[in-house]
């Protein structure tokens, strides 16, 4: 990794990793915010509306956070990855200014009154300014991953006479296929880490015997969000993910599964540890033919293996590649358990004076953030040694003119300012906390 | 179709330096204007609800110009790599100050961040000042069309520059001077005494230094960059540019003094743009990369427009609409 290359891909992967620590939960949240603002709205009770402005405040805080740390992503497409955006800059450009344009616009102008206009506007249009933080957040999401997709799969484009990469259809740009499965996917792990936070907060309140009324009150509305995003992070949307990627890049799934020999009725590795000099997996767990069934729909399908791939075109990194998905998938599972079970116990009025499970849920708020964190690596690591996959490669991709050592300069630069960044986030979030609703 | 986007883009960028240009000069001369807590909450308060608002015009006219002219873009961005990561981590730290200021009263707390908050915006004035400085005096492309600047080399703009030399510093320090009266004059208008009179005193100096600078550097321009103003003799209708800047100085003196700044602003920015076109990123001695080497496909360029236009004044609406809302002078932070 000392390479300009590896400083390059280290440069931008620490900052994306940190950068979506705090949009993921605002996307989620936005949307909770705009279900407590609605119930205020609706039912005129002050305790919606004090819980409402008690997570606008950590919204403002994490979407603070989330503005400071995206910025320099929009940067790095130019400065550390200039030979990328020369290439492909008549495409993907306009995916990010239309995000810049229609996004950016409506959440920060709507933002302010949310945060700032609660005496100067109406009730009304207070609740309005929530919407429009909601859709412009999410629709920020959307064409940041519908960028994504397109370096996953791209489409609506040709070749030009030079090799050029020249946009031929906007619209087939914008209704990418992967597009929509992927942002599925992803919002509703957004959704799951939002619920996490507000149940693992209401947990906190009732644990601790403060704001007790609050901290109800973030379980009734927290619980079912989280087992009915949890279930669908799963399925359908992981489902369908994990077919789409097993159709387009088998190569991939063969990485991501340390799958090496092509087989019929292949196995799941649910454990293990993978071995790619001796092309095995240490200590494994295995359920037969299930790997066939979860890619193809059929229990004797045949699965590709590395093996039928040319070298040069594994994922570089396939021990990352293979602990990330599994992770993801693990930690997606034990989420699904734990929401589910919270869920039940909510219905039958046990929720509040269950300890243990109040305290599982308190202790479960990271778990979101590492799933998303590996779940996304899992989608960059896979595309690998592709940019744009099957069109460009991520070492063709970088700024050449920029030296190692520069790199490294920033890099180390973004990570002592990234640490303050955070104390003073964890400084400022315990202060909401301590504070209360009331 | 190029030129035309080549003037969108222009004008995104002219938007987003006279309205983030208010609250960065706002932000420079917080330490000066305001003395007490109670009139620096105040000074905070006239750029609150905006600031964020302001900075996404950057993000946009970045945006467009990346779609629009991919080549200059990635060149001019890895080439300035190090002034544009300082100018990021700048943006960081002068977003944080603003965003947590507020939330405490506590004796090291808030002149912390103040200070964080002042010298932020004062440098980015200053590096925003230097950045256009290169553009006009040209970087250095190799055949590929890239380049790469130090920091610094002998500070003088001969064939091996760096990203400061006098020329640089010269037009930063004037572009520093204008963002300073000009959020002298914002703090003015939407602030009570006594911070509006002490707005309006460092108004009067900066005008004083505007109004010398800017001859100064106008001349030297023309020697460091010869040719410079070759476009006015081609189309005479650029004259208008200058003068809507004289028209703005002038009136910024007068009754009109902040829409005046705004006018001499963006007087000043067309100017310059309209000087290099159709160059977007000149060379040293040619033109570089220009809106016919460096754009991207027609049928980008023309779909573009279609989503471009409706979003251009979407966010109009939403800049007029929320201004409206907080128009007139802040409210006076309750006495504690």
């Amino acid at each position: 990794m000392d390479s300009a290359l590896g400083l390059h891909r280290l440069h931008f992967a620490f900052t994306i990793t940190y950068h979506y620590l705090f949009p993921q939960l605002t996307m989620g949240l936005a949307l909770l915010i705009f279900i407590l603002k609605t119930l205020a709205l609706r039912t005129g009770n002050p305790l919606y509306e004090n819980a409402a402005r008690f997570w606008t405040k950590i919204f403002g805080i994490n979407f603070a956070m989330g503005v400071v740390t995206g910025i320099p992503m929009e940067f790095q497409f130019g400065t550390n990855w200039s030979r990328f955006s020369k290439a492909t800059g008549g495409v993907i450009g306009q995916l990010l200014a239309m995000e810049g344009m229609y996004s950016f616009f409506l959440e920060s102008s709507f933002l302010g009154i949310l945060l700032y206009g609660r005496e100067k506007v109406g009730p009304r249009i207070h609740w309005f300014a929530s919407l429009a933080v909601f859709l412009g957040s999410w629709l920020s999401g959307f064409f940041i991953i519908a960028t994504d997709s397109w370096m996953q799969h791209p489409v609506g484009h040709r070749i030009g006479p030079n090799g050029e990469i020249i946009l031929d259809s906007l619209s087939a740009l914008l209704l990418n296929p992967w597009t929509f499965v992927q942002y599925a996917h992803n919002m509703t792990a957004s959704v799951v880490t939002a619920s996490a936070v507000m149940c693992a907060v209401g947990a906190f309140y009732l644990l601790s015997n403060k704001h007790t009324e609050y901290g109800r009150l973030f379980l009734t509305i927290g619980v079912p969000a989280f087992a009915l995003s949890s279930l669908m992070v799963a399925f359908p949307t992981g489902d369908i993910q994990g077919k789409m990627v097993a159709q387009y890049q088998p190569v991939a799934l063969a990485a991501m599964e340390g799958h090496f020999d092509t087989k019929s009725g292949a196995s799941l590795n649910v454990i293990g540890q993978p071995d790619v000099e001796n092309q095995r997996i240490d200590n494994p767990i295995t359920l037969p033919k299930v790997l066939s069934f979860i890619s193809y729909g059929r229990w004797n399908a045949e699965v590709k293996g590395l093996n039928d791939v040319p070298r040069d075109q594994w994922p570089d990194n396939i021990g990352l590649l293979f602990y990330s998905f599994h992770i993801m998938v693990g930690l997606g599972t034990v989420m699904i358990a734990l929401s589910l079970l919270s869920f039940l116990a909510l219905r039958l009025k046990r929720l509040d004076t269950n300890k243990p499970l109040l305290w599982a849920l308190l202790l479960a708020f990271p778990l979101p953030y590492i799933a998303t964190t590996f779940g996304w690596m899992t989608a960059e690591l896979g595309r690998q040694p592709w940019l744009v996959y099957g069109l460009l490669r991520t070492a063709d991709g970088y700024s050449t003119r920029v030296s190692a050592g520069n790199t490294l300069f920033t890099l180390l630069g973004f990570l002592g300012l990234y640490a303050l960044l955070s104390m003073l986030f964890l400084f400022l979030i315990q202060r909401e906390l301590a504070k209360g609703p009331e | 179709m190029e030129a035309l986007w080549f003037w969108l883009i222009a004008l995104s960028l002219a938007i987003y330096v006279l309205l983030d240009g208010f609250d960065l000069g706002a932000g420079a001369l917080h330490l000066l204007l305001a003395k007490t807590d109670e009139e620096r909450e105040q000074i905070l308060a006239s750029i609150g609800p905006f600031w964020d608002g302001n900075e996404v015009w950057l993000l946009a006219g970045g945006g467009t110009f990346f779609f629009a002219f991919p080549s200059p873009f990635s060149a001019a961005f890895s080439g300035l790599y190090l002034p544009l990561m300082v100018v990021l981590w700048l943006l960081i730290l002068r977003g944080i100050a603003i965003e947590s200021r507020h939330l405490l009263h506590n004796a090291l707390w808030n002149p912390f961040w103040d200070v964080i908050f002042s010298g932020s915006s004062a440098l980015l004035c200053i590096f925003f000042g230097a950045a256009l400085g290169n553009v006009i005096r040209g970087v250095p492309l190799d055949s590929n069309g890239e380049f790469f600047l130090p920091l610094w080399t002998t500070f003088t703009p001969g064939p091996n520059p760096g990203i400061l030399d006098w020329y640089t510093v010269l037009v930063a320090l004037l572009a520093t001077v204008a963002l300073l009266h000009h959020g002298a004059l914002w703090v003015a208008y939407r602030t009570h005494k006594p911070i509006e009179n002490r707005a309006l005193e460092a108004a009067k100096h900066l005008w004083i230094a505007l109004t010398v600078l800017t001859p100064i550097v106008t001349l030297v321009s023309q020697y460091v960059r010869p040719g410079l103003f070759d476009n006015f003799g081609r189309y005479p209708i650029g004259v208008a540019f200058p003068i809507l800047a004289i028209f703005g100085l002038t009136a910024s003196r007068g009754s009109h003094k902040f829409l005046g700044s705004c006018a001499f602003l963006l007087g000043m920015l067309l100017s310059v743009v309209f000087s290099v076109f159709p160059s977007i990123l000149p060379g040293i001695g040619n033109p570089g990369l220009t809106i016919h080497n460096g754009a991207a496909s027609q049928y980008g360029l023309q779909i573009g427009l279609v989503w471009w236009i409706p979003a251009f004044l979407l966010s109009c609406a939403y800049a007029v609409f929320l201004y409206r809302r907080f128009a007139g002078k802040v409210d006076r932070p309750a006495a504690t």
